[in-house]
């Protein structure tokens, strides 16, 4: 089983990384861009078939560990 | 006074905590991220670095290390803790101090003195320093931008929780002295109790002229002093 989780910055929180790379797109020439946030994405790799213990568990450390509620936001997906 | 000053894996400014203790004429030791107990302290130092190699989050790791079960255990019980820099994000990763610090507005890594105005004398890490008076301390940090939501913002400034921010040589809060976008400012704060404070600032790096600024002192010297003034009031 595997277990993908993208974390990425709320938007109340500055993103000073997501700016410079979209500024850094324009002056490479790519129009129509309007705004680039920059996260990090894990992929955790899992025993068992129970996807719902799984999730739970996932949540929990998403929650406690993985990211930061303070700063960021995240989203979990199971396959 | 005996202060128990933090190792993890990185630390890079537990010598120099250690180092400016002792310079005070007070006893300091190490404790390593593995133990469970601090031993006899009166104060905790969670020092800068980059603790576990910053991975994740700064931070992020060291807080669920055995030595943060027993500095959490320490500070419920009223001791004092401070954080300098990584010491600062790991007790905000653990939720002893309130926001985060993320990433610099400048995504670069500023390394040079500032200067901070004090903004609250009644704690044990700032009764010592003069009033009015800017300290002049150096930074060392790539994510020391403060950050908190408006409502944290809000009660921190109700609490008079700030206690420090970054200022201009004559002690103004101003944006263009403000060296990584922390909201208000803000550059080191404590708890509501008042005895767990954070800040991104290096007291420690700036204890004797020769290092450019004795600055750093006060804030020592604040925590000894209210020690003697606890130790008074018990005897």
């Amino acid at each position: 089983m595997k277990a993908k989780i993208i974390v990425m910055p709320k938007k109340a929180v500055l993103d000073p990384q997501g700016k410079t790379v979209q500024s850094a797109l324009e002056h490479m020439g790519y129009s129509g861009i309007t705004a680039v946030h920059v996260g990090k994405y894990l992929e955790i790799e899992l025993d068992g078939a129970d996807k719902e213990t799984a999730r739970r568990q996932l949540n929990e450390a998403a929650h406690k560990f993985l990211s930061n509620p303070v700063i960021e936001d995240y989203k979990l997906e199971i396959e | 006074m005996n202060f128990a000053v933090l190792q993890f894996p990185a630390s890079n400014c537990d010598q120099d905590a250690i180092h400016a203790i002792r310079l005070l004429g007070h006893s300091a030791r190490y404790v390593w991220h593995k133990e469970n107990s601090l031993g006899a302290a009166d104060a905790v130092v969670v020092p800068g670095g980059f603790s576990y190699g910053d991975y994740l989050r700064c931070g992020a790791i060291a807080r669920f290390s055995p030595v943060m079960q027993a500095v959490q255990q320490f500070a419920a019980n009223g001791g004092w803790v401070i954080g300098i820099c990584n010491g600062f994000q790991v007790l905000t990763e653990a939720g002893m101090l309130p926001g985060a610090l993320v990433r610099n507005r400048d995504l670069q890594f500023h390394c040079e003195h500032i200067h901070l105005k004090t903004l609250a004398a009644d704690t044990p890490f700032t009764n010592q320093i003069p009033a009015g008076k800017p300290l002049r301390i150096p930074i060392a940090h790539g994510e020391g931008c403060y950050f908190a939501d408006d409502e944290t913002l809000a009660l921190l400034k109700s609490d008079n929780r700030i206690l420090w921010q970054y200022c201009d040589a004559n002690g103004e809060p101003t944006d263009v002295a403000n060296p990584n976008g922390s909201l208000l400012n803000i550059a080191g704060i404590c708890n509501e109790r008042r005895n767990v404070a954070g800040l991104m600032p290096h007291p420690e790096r700036a204890c004797e002229p020769l290092l450019g600024s004795a600055d750093g002192r006060w804030i020592f010297e604040s925590m000894i002093a209210a020690l003697q003034d606890k130790l008074a009031k018990a005897a």
